[in-house]
C-alpha cells in the first residue's frame, strides 16, 4: 500500500483523537443554568396560585436542592414538601439531589471549585461556610430575612440563625440545631450504684471509677473518626475557659496555648489515664462507638442530638438502650464556663450565589412553622423555628431541646467553627492525646500553630 | 527511554529489502494523537500542580496567596511526612523480602506439575480480583478487637492464655496488620506473573540440569530463577511503585491512623488536599511523591531493566 494511504490513515486517526481529546473537557453537562437566564415560557402559565411574596412570574424557574437525608421518613417528607410547593407554584421546578454525607462533601467541593454551587444545599455553617462566602459562592439573603418587618428572621431562634451568618450578613438558614451532651445508660449506672448523673468533673471521675469497679466500660468512643474525642477536649476547654477564652483565642487577642486549653488537655489526660474507653477505641468509628453504647456495653457516650436514633440503628436489636438519659457535660471546679453552656451544631440550608428569588422563597416555605412541626414530629430535627418544639414527640429530643434552650452560651462545634484546615489539625492533635503521643502542651501548641496559619 | 528502544528496533531490522525505513512524517503523525493525550492528561495536570504547589490555596476561587517554596520546606521538615516516607519504605522492603519470595515459592510449587493447579491458581488469584475497598472493609471486620465480632480474635481467645489483640488500634501493630492484608491481596498477582514466566522456560534446560546431577534446589537456584530474571525485575518494579503509592486499602482500614502510625505518602497527601483542603500544600506533596517514584523508576530502569531491552530473554 502506498505511503499516501498511511499518511491519510494517520491524519484521520490523529484528527479523531485530537477531536476526542478536545471534546472531553467541553462535554460535561453545562452547569445548572442560573434560573433567570431560562427562557421565559409563553403566556400559558399565568394561573399560578399567587406565591406568598414572589410576584407571580410567568418564567419557568428551576431550583436545585442538594440534601443528605437519605433515609425515610425524612427523605419522603422533603420530597412531599417540594411537591406541595411545586403544586402551588407551577412555574417552579425543584430538582432534588439526595446524597450520602461523605459523597455530598466530595461532590459539593468539586462544584464549588468550578464556581457553580447548587441553589440550596446542606450546610453546617462555621469555617467551611465562611470560606465559601469569602470565595463569593453564596448569596446574601439578609434582605429576604428582613422583609415584612423581619418576619422570617424573627421566626427563627437567633443563636441557630447566627451559625449561618458571617460579618453580620446571612447566607443560609438552619432547620435543625442541637447540642452535644453525655448520653447515659440508666440501668448500667444503677448497676454501679450511681444515684444521680455527675454535675462536676470530680463527680464524673468518681463515677468513671465506680463503673470500672463494677466491671462496666464507662465510656464508648470512636476515635478513628477523631471528632468524637475532640468534643471531650473542646467541652473541657469551654467549661474551664468559658466563652471569653475561646473568643480571645479565635480573635487572636489570646492564644490556644492559654491556660484554659492546656488545662483542658490535662483534665482529659487524667480521664484517659483511667482507661475508661472500650478496647480498640482508637480504631473504632463513630458508628462502632454508637453500637458499643447501643448494645449496652458502655455506660456513656458524648454525642449529639442524633445519638438516640443512631445508637439504636447500630445496635444488634435495633432498639438500643432501654433507659436512656442525658446530662450536661459536667462543670469543672473553678472554671469560668457555666454548666449550662453548650457545644453543638445542626443542619441548615446554604443559598448558592445563583439562587433565584423562588429558591429563597422555597427555603422560607421549608422553614415555616408548620413544616418545622412536621419534621419535628417525625424526629428528624430539633426545630429552630420558635413554637415548633411543641411538636417534638420523642422524650429524648425534648431533653436536648430543653438543655439547648437553657444555654446562655452556644458554641458551634470547634472543628466546624474553625477554618477547615484548622479543624482537622485540632482533631488530629487531640487524637494524639488519646494515643499518648502528644502532651497537653503539645496539643495546645499544634492548635495554636494552625491558628497562626489559618485565622487571618 | 523511547529513544534507545527505537534505535534498538531500527538496528535490529536494518535497511532490509522487505522493510522500508519508516518515514519520519508518518512516525510523527502516528505519535501525535498519543502525544496530545499525554500532554493533556499528564503533562498539563502536572504543570498545574507545580503552579499550585507554590500557593497557599483552599481550592475556592483563584489562587492568590503566593508562598514560593514554603510548602516544600514545610513538607520536608514535617515529622509526620517523614513517618509517612518511613512507613512507605518499610512496606517496600517487606514486600521485597517477604511478599515476592513467597509468591515465587508458591508459583514454583503449584506452577507446573501439581494436580489441580488450575484450582489453586484461581483460589490464590481471587484476593487480587476483589477491590481494595472491599478488601479493607473485610479485614477491618476480621481485625475487630471484640472477640464476639472479630473472627481473628474469636479464634485467638480459643487458645488458652491468649488475650484478644487490639490489632488496628495498636500503634505498633497497625502497620504489620496492613502489610498482612497487602500481601494477602497481592501475592496472587505476583504468583500469576511468575507462573506465566515459568511457562516460557524451556523444559529441556531443566531436564539437562537434572541429567547433569543437579538436585531440585540447585535446579531452581541456578536454572529457574535466573531464567525468570525479567519477570522478577518486572514484579519488583510493580511492587515498589505499588507500595510507594498505596492509598485505598490504608485509607479504608485506618485513614493513616491511629495518630499517623500507618501514615503513608498518599494518605498524607489526601489528608492535606482533600480533608483539610490545603490544595497548594497537597499539590506540593503530590510532586514530592512523583519525584520519589520517578527517581526510583529511572534509576531502576537504568540499572536493572537494561538487559531486557537488549532482548536477553
Amino acid at each position: 500500500m502506498s505511503r499516501k494511504f498511511y499518511t491519510l490513515l494517520s491524519v484521520i486517526l490523529m484528527a479523531s483523537f485530537v477531536l476526542a481529546a478536545c471534546g472531553t473537557p467541553a462535554t460535561p453537562t453545562p452547569a445548572p443554568a442560573p434560573a433567570d437566564t431560562v427562557a421565559p415560557v409563553a403566556t400559558d402559565a399565568p394561573t399560578a396560585v399567587p406565591a406568598t411574596d414572589v410576584p407571580a412570574p410567568a418564567a419557568k424557574v428551576t431550583v436545585n436542592w442538594w440534601h443528605i437525608t437519605t433515609k425515610d421518613p425524612g427523605k419522603t417528607i422533603w420530597q412531599k414538601m417540594a411537591n406541595d410547593y411545586m403544586a402551588a407554584h407551577p412555574n417552579v421546578d425543584i430538582q432534588i439531589t439526595v446524597l450520602e454525607n461523605e459523597a455530598f462533601k466530595t461532590k459539593l467541593s468539586t462544584v464549588l471549585q468550578s464556581g457553580n454551587p447548587p441553589d440550596i444545599f446542606q450546610s453546617w455553617g462555621g469555617g467551611d461556610m465562611n470560606q465559601q462566602i469569602s470565595a463569593g459562592l453564596l448569596q446574601d439573603i439578609t434582605p429576604a430575612l428582613d422583609a415584612d418587618g423581619g418576619a422570617w428572621r424573627k421566626s427563627i431562634a437567633p443563636g441557630a440563625l447566627g451559625v449561618y451568618a458571617y460579618q453580620g450578613k446571612n447566607y443560609g438558614v438552619p432547620w435543625d440545631m442541637g447540642m452535644v451532651g453525655f448520653w447515659y445508660n440508666k440501668d448500667l449506672f444503677a448497676k454501679a450504684k450511681i444515684a444521680n448523673p455527675p454535675a462536676t468533673w470530680t463527680e464524673f471521675i468518681a463515677d468513671v471509677k465506680a463503673l470500672k469497679a463494677a466491671g462496666i466500660t464507662p465510656i464508648s468512643l470512636g476515635e478513628k473518626d477523631k471528632w468524637p474525642g475532640m468534643h471531650i477536649w473542646s467541652y473541657l476547654a469551654t467549661r474551664i475557659g468559658g466563652q471569653a477564652a475561646f473568643d480571645a483565642a479565635y480573635s487572636r487577642k489570646g492564644s490556644f496555648t492559654d491556660p484554659a486549653f492546656v488545662q483542658a488537655g490535662q483534665k482529659l489526660k487524667e480521664l484517659i489515664a483511667l482507661q475508661p474507653f472500650q478496647p480498640g477505641y482508637l480504631a473504632a468509628t463513630h458508628d462502632q462507638m454508637q453500637a458499643t453504647f447501643g448494645n449496652g456495653k458502655a455506660a456513656m457516650e458524648l454525642s449529639g442530638q442524633w445519638a438516640p436514633s443512631v445508637e439504636a440503628a447500630n445496635s444488634v436489636d435495633k432498639k438500643g438502650v432501654a433507659n436512656l438519659g442525658l446530662f450536661n457535660f459536667p462543670a469543672v471546679e473553678g472554671g469560668a464556663g457555666d454548666v449550662s453552656d453548650v457545644v453543638g451544631g445542626g443542619n441548615g440550608f446554604a443559598i448558592g450565589k445563583n439562587a433565584s428569588p423562588e429558591a429563597i422563597d422555597f427555603v422560607k416555605y421549608l422553614t415555616s412553622l408548620d413544616n418545622q412541626k412536621v419534621t419535628a414530629a417525625a424526629n428528624q430535627n430539633i426545630p429552630v423555628v420558635i413554637g415548633a418544639e411543641t411538636a417534638l414527640a420523642d422524650p429524648n429530643m425534648v431533653l436536648v431541646q430543653k438543655d439547648f434552650a437553657a444555654a446562655k452560651y452556644f458554641q458551634l462545634y470547634y472543628d466546624q467553627y474553625l477554618p477547615p484546615a484548622m479543624g482537622s489539625v485540632l482533631n488530629d492533635a487531640v487524637q494524639g492525646l488519646f494515643a499518648g503521643t502528644l502532651t497537653p502542651e503539645q496539643v495546645a501548641q499544634k492548635i495554636e500553630d494552625a491558628a497562626k496559619q489559618n485565622i487571618k | 527511554m523511547e529513544i534507545p528502544a527505537f534505535k534498538n528496533m531500527k538496528s535490529k531490522r536494518g535497511p532490509g529489502p522487505s522493510l522500508r525505513s519508516p518515514d519520519t512524517t508518518t512516525i510523527i503523525l502516528f505519535l501525535l494523537p498519543a502525544f496530545v493525550l499525554f500532554l493533556l492528561f499528564l503533562v498539563y495536570p502536572i504543570a498545574r500542580s507545580i503552579y499550585y504547589s507554590t500557593f497557599d490555596w483552599n481550592g475556592l476561587g483563584p489562587a492568590v496567596d503566593f508562598v514560593g517554596l514554603d510548602n516544600f520546606r514545610q513538607i520536608l521538615t514535617d515529622t509526620v511526612f517523614m513517618t509517612a516516607v518511613w512507613n512507605c519504605l518499610l512496606i517496600v522492603v517487606l514486600s521485597l523480602i517477604v511478599q515476592l519470595p513467597f509468591s515465587l515459592a508458591l508459583a514454583i510449587m503449584v506452577g507446573r506439575d501439581l494436580p489441580g493447579r488450575a484450582f489453586f491458581r484461581a483460589v490464590f488469584f481471587m484476593p487480587y480480583v476483589l477491590s481494595e475497598v472491599i478488601t479493607g472493609i473485610i479485614w477491618v471486620s476480621l481485625f475487630n478487637p471484640d472477640p464476639q465480632q472479630g473472627l481473628i480474635n474469636a479464634l485467638l481467645v480459643l487458645i488458652p492464655g491468649v488475650q484478644p489483640q487490639l490489632f488496628l488500634s495498636d500503634l505498633n501493630m497497625v502497620l504489620p496488620c496492613i502489610f498482612v492484608v497487602l500481601t494477602w491481596k497481592y501475592f496472587g498477582l505476583h504468583m500469576l506473573l511468575y507462573m506465566a514466566g515459568l511457562q516460557s522456560i524451556p523444559r529441556e534446560v531443566e531436564e539437562a540440569a537434572i541429567m547433569d546431577g543437579a538436585n531440585t534446589w540447585q535446579s531452581i537456584r541456578y536454572i529457574t530463577i535466573p531464567l525468570l530474571g525479567s519477570t522478577i525485575r518486572t514484579t519488583i518494579q510493580l511492587s515498589v511503585l505499588g507500595s510507594l503509592t498505596q492509598f485505598n486499602l490504608i485509607w479504608v482500614m485506618t485513614q493513616g491512623g491511629p495518630v499517623n502510625a500507618s501514615e503513608v505518602m498518599a494518605t498524607y497527601m489526601y489528608r492535606f488536599g482533600f480533608v483539610r483542603f490545603q490544595l497548594g500544600y497537597g499539590s506540593a506533596v503530590a510532586l514530592v511523591m512523583l519525584l520519589i517514584c520517578l527517581v526510583f523508576s529511572v534509576v531502576y530502569l537504568r540499572l536493572a531493566r537494561q538487559p531486557d531491552y537488549l532482548g536477553g530473554m
